[in-house]
């Protein structure tokens, strides 16, 4: 059986939610917050009606690194901290194809930070999601990029972690995404409308979407959340979402209800502008070489003649 | 009378001296005769030794002999580090008599011409840069390389630089030829360069374009690699490849995403690969185990070179058997092959993309820093007589049942699913995992699952061609030998033989899994088996003792540089004079 030449991406008929779920039971943690994740994730597939079939979904190792078993699409469940290297080369072999990876803060920005860079910068059209609990939560409680100061971690020192979290918005705007957002797993409303706008951004979309561990973090719960969540999209306190100086400004406040009880906890839309994809740019390089699917064996090996 | 002359010209690096001995492997291939080069570069970009020997031949040559006929010295230290191969009968030519670093002394029985090629280049074409046209010129004059061949390869090598730069060149050949008319008006030199014979029909590929070569011919569309020697050449010839077969060469950051992004392509569907050296198949090892255990198709080539760690980049090493055989944690079957010539290059890598397809698996494709840069005319590929593997892809799904992709099978083989067959999608995993990729733990799951991934393997022994053997049942002693050291391996069996000495020798492609039945067959039919090879422990002999019943005497040198033929014919010839259980002492450095 050949393969066809071209996906046939979207469905004829939209398809439900449940439609992209597998019969596989998530191993989560009741009250786990990526539950909402995968539940608005199915929607969105739904929404933005792929052909389940032509859609892969990459995570790499962690508690929200499973999602993609308990997705109806394609997926790899590859290593940790290498989904977005995965998710490269599906995107360059089938480039019509979406392509969405699905990691934990862990698995993104601590082993996968030197494999995030290259694709924002490079303006790949793909999309990552990152299911932000501030821990590592697979193997039982320590502290990640992402975490809080004083969050209690088991290889933390005695008094928690004694680190200011890194910033995975701002990382994200300078290492060259044109869509970046954050969203919050208890809010489905917000997560499906950015998500659905990050799958139709033609090029690299990020969200980080805040997703609490019940298990193992007590500080970044849910209760904390819902009274200082706060979309920043609303009532135009965010409007300049294509200017690059503005966006880092806003993001620049990301912590600042770590120090300030009053500060809100900000969700919404940082930065989306329209470039170039790097596979147009590549598009067009063959354009100029004439570069052809039907080899010419003969005039391929008279390149090597003495 | 069979030709076999050797020149070797050395010198320092950025001197010309590689581009000097591509002009006469050119010339040669052009005058129709068969061609072997060797070639050793420092792992600097400026500085230090480098070398560039080209054997010429009216006769197939297995490989690069055991030094030279001709030496060309640019300098004092290739002078120094090629004096105990000056042996009677050879030629020097050197920089000389002013102008140069050095001053050989008096050689019996070998002739010696100076050429100031350093000062000609520097005092009458004013650039430093002609020095190695000028010897090239020496050459034509005293040997007879063809001037006019030498010419066109100039002029295609440097026309893109302007017509002036090819004057120039030409200038210098010229300079080089009038000193030796007027400096050895009645010279007899003892070796010329072998008359014209028609030109076959021949390509010219060095190793790692000839893998390139193999690849494309093979189905590969996708290459994502890292830069690191002696590998990088791989890609780079690949960027043109693919141009004309459609395919995308794509950089990583590091050799981990590297293979990441080959295995991200290879479960689209798409033929995919990577090459890097030992410090990437290090990091390459997670993955590499992902792989296996997903059950998705690459090829990992591995350029070897001296280890452990950074050891040395650009030196001749077989060092990494143990790693690419049986690398990764876990009980993790794979595949690997190793390349002896350039041939091997392009057509083993058409057999790992088979392999690799036919089993779902990575296949490790081995060949090493000489071997890489080793240029050679190889009968022109015809592609109508390649056959390609493709993966068992699965049947369009209707049912409401989701697809089973590691369905357990007889063969250990399942259908596998990809995007745009309909009704396939599934999650490939690293996980123990149950048909449909649900993560399980329990014992039968995992005990099946263990057994379907090497079950997948059993007869491919038999599935795959039968192994070369020379000699006879009987012989007093065999020679297993893998990569590069069988190309050494032969031309010193051929002489043993031909001196009447009863030496067989196997040559496995296949290293990994252990092609056990072969090996055991041919211990039976010798009276003792040895395994030359270029690394310390002896990886191979210790392979060879873990998974068959034979125990192999030992024969490894770890210099950085080739076995060459004269010391295998010697160690062989030490083992059928001494008694059972004595090791073989011969070992020699080269260059």
């Amino acid at each position: 059986m050949a393969l066809p030449a071209t996906l046939n991406v979207h469905v004829q008929e939209p398809l439900k939610a449940k439609d992209y779920r597998s019969d596989i039971t998530p191993t989560w943690c009741p009250g786990c917050g990526d539950f909402g994740v995968v539940g608005a994730l199915a929607k969105a597939y739904a929404e933005q009606k792929y052909n389940p079939s032509a859609v892969t979904t990459v995570s790499g190792i962690g508690c929200s690194s499973r999602l993609p078993l308990w997705m109806n699409s394609f997926g790899i469940h590859s290593c940790h901290g290498r989904a977005v290297p995965v998710a490269i080369g599906a995107h360059l072999a089938r480039p019509e194809m979406p392509v969405v990876v699905t990691i934990g803060d862990g698995d993104c920005f601590s082993i996968g930070g030197g494999h995030i860079g290259p694709p924002a910068r490079r303006n790949m059209d793909m999309t990552v999601m990152v299911m932000d609990n501030g821990t590592f939560a697979l193997t039982k409680n320590q502290n990640s990029p992402t975490s809080r100061p004083g969050l209690p971690g088991t290889l933390a020192s005695g008094m928690g972690n004694l680190d200011e979290p890194m910033n995975p918005i701002e990382l994200m705007i300078t290492l060259g995404a044109t869509f970046v957002a954050q969203s919050y797993s208890a809010n489905a409303k917000h997560m499906g409308m950015i998500m659905n706008k990050a799958l139709a951004h033609k090029g690299f979309s990020f969200v980080n979407i805040l997703s609490p561990c019940p298990t193992y973090n007590k500080m970044d719960t849910f209760q904390y959340f819902r009274p200082r969540i706060h979309d920043i999209n609303d009532e135009g306190e965010h409007t300049q979402l294509t200017d690059r100086g503005a966006a880092l400004a806003k993001a620049a406040e990301l912590y600042d209800h770590h120090q300030n009880a009053e500060a809100h906890v900000p969700v919404g839309v940082y930065y989306e502008v329209d470039k170039p994809i790097y596979t147009e740019k590549v598009q067009k390089v063959r354009e100029y070489y004439k570069v052809t699917d039907t080899p010419d064996w003969s005039e391929i090996f008279d390149r090597f003649k003495p | 009378m069979a030709i076999d002359l050797t020149i070797k010209v050395a010198g320092e690096g950025g001197e010309g001296v590689i581009s000097s001995g591509d002009f006469i492997m050119q010339a040669a291939t052009r005058a129709g005769m068969e061609v072997v080069t060797f070639k050793s570069f420092p792992a600097e970009i400026k500085g230090g030794y480098a070398l560039s020997q080209v054997r010429i031949s009216d006769q197939p040559i297995p490989s690069q002999g055991d030094g030279f006929d001709i030496l060309v010295a640019f300098n004092g230290e290739a002078y120094e580090v090629n004096k105990p191969l000056l042996t009677p009968g050879t030629i020097m030519v050197w920089d000389g008599p002013h102008g140069g670093d050095f001053e050989p002394e008096e050689h019996d029985g070998v002739q010696a011409f100076a050429v100031p090629m350093s000062d000609i280049a520097k005092n009458q074409l004013k650039n430093y840069i002609a020095k190695n046209m000028v010897a090239m010129g020496a050459v034509v004059e005293l040997f007879g390389l063809p001037e006019d061949s030498l010419k066109s390869s100039i002029h295609d090598k440097f026309i893109t630089k302007g017509q002036e730069v090819v004057d120039f060149n030409y200038q210098a050949i010229e300079l080089g030829r009038q000193w030796i008319r007027e400096n050895y008006p009645d010279r007899k030199v003892a070796h010329a360069f072998p008359a014209s014979k028609a030109q076959k029909d021949v390509v010219i590929l060095e190793g790692n374009q000839a893998i390139a070569v193999g690849a494309v011919m093979a189905g590969c569309r996708f290459y994502g690699a890292y830069p690191i020697t002696p590998a990088t050449s791989v890609g780079n010839h690949l960027v043109d490849l693919m141009h004309h077969v459609g395919g995308t060469v794509y950089q990583s950051e590091d050799e981990i995403s590297a293979l990441a992004t080959v295995i991200g392509a290879s479960f689209t569907g798409m033929k995919s690969m990577t090459c890097t050296a030992g410090p990437g198949i290090s990091l390459m090892q997670e993955l590499i185990g992902l792989a296996i255990m997903s059950e998705v198709p690459v090829v990992i080539g591995d350029i070897q070179r001296g280890g452990p760690s950074t050891g040395m980049p650009t030196k001749h090493d077989q060092g990494d058997l143990f790693a690419t055989c049986l690398g990764t944690h876990g009980d993790a079957p794979r595949i690997v092959l190793a390349c002896a010539d350039v041939e091997d290059c392009v057509y083993l890598t058409i057999d790992a993309f088979n392999l690799a397809e036919q089993y779902q698996s990575p296949v490790m494709l081995l060949s090493d820093a000489s071997l890489s840069i080793q240029t050679e005319p190889i009968p022109r590929p015809d592609i109508s007589k390649v056959k390609l593997t493709e993966r068992q892809f699965a049947e369009p799904q209707t049912g409401e049942n989701h697809f089973e992709r590691y369905k357990i099978t007889d063969s250990g083989v399942s259908p596998m699913g990809a995007p745009g067959i309909p009704g396939t999608n599934y999650a490939a995993t690293g996980l123990e995992h149950a048909e449909d990729s649900g993560p399980r733990t329990n014992v039968e799951t995992r005990n099946a699952m263990t057994e379907k991934r090497w079950r997948k393997f059993d007869g491919i022994e038999d599935a795959y061609k039968p192994i070369e053997r020379e000699g006879e049942d009987g012989d007093d002693l065999g020679i297993i030998s893998w990569g590069m050291t069988q190309s050494v391996t032969r031309e010193a069996v051929a002489r043993l033989r031909a001196g009447g000495h009863k030496v067989s020798a196997l040559y496995p492609k296949m290293l990994w899994p252990m092609p056990k039945k072969q090996i055991e067959a041919f211990a039976r039919s010798v009276k003792r088996v040895v395994v030359p090879e270029a690394n310390f422990q002896g990886q191979l002999a210790d392979l060879i003792k873990m998974r068959t019943d034979v125990v192999p005497i030992k024969f490894n040198v770890y210099r950085g540089e080739p076995l060459i033929p004269r010391e295998i014919e010697s160690m062989a010839l030490e083992l059928l004079q001494q008694s059972a259980g004595a090791k073989p002492m011969a070992r020699m450095a080269i260059h």
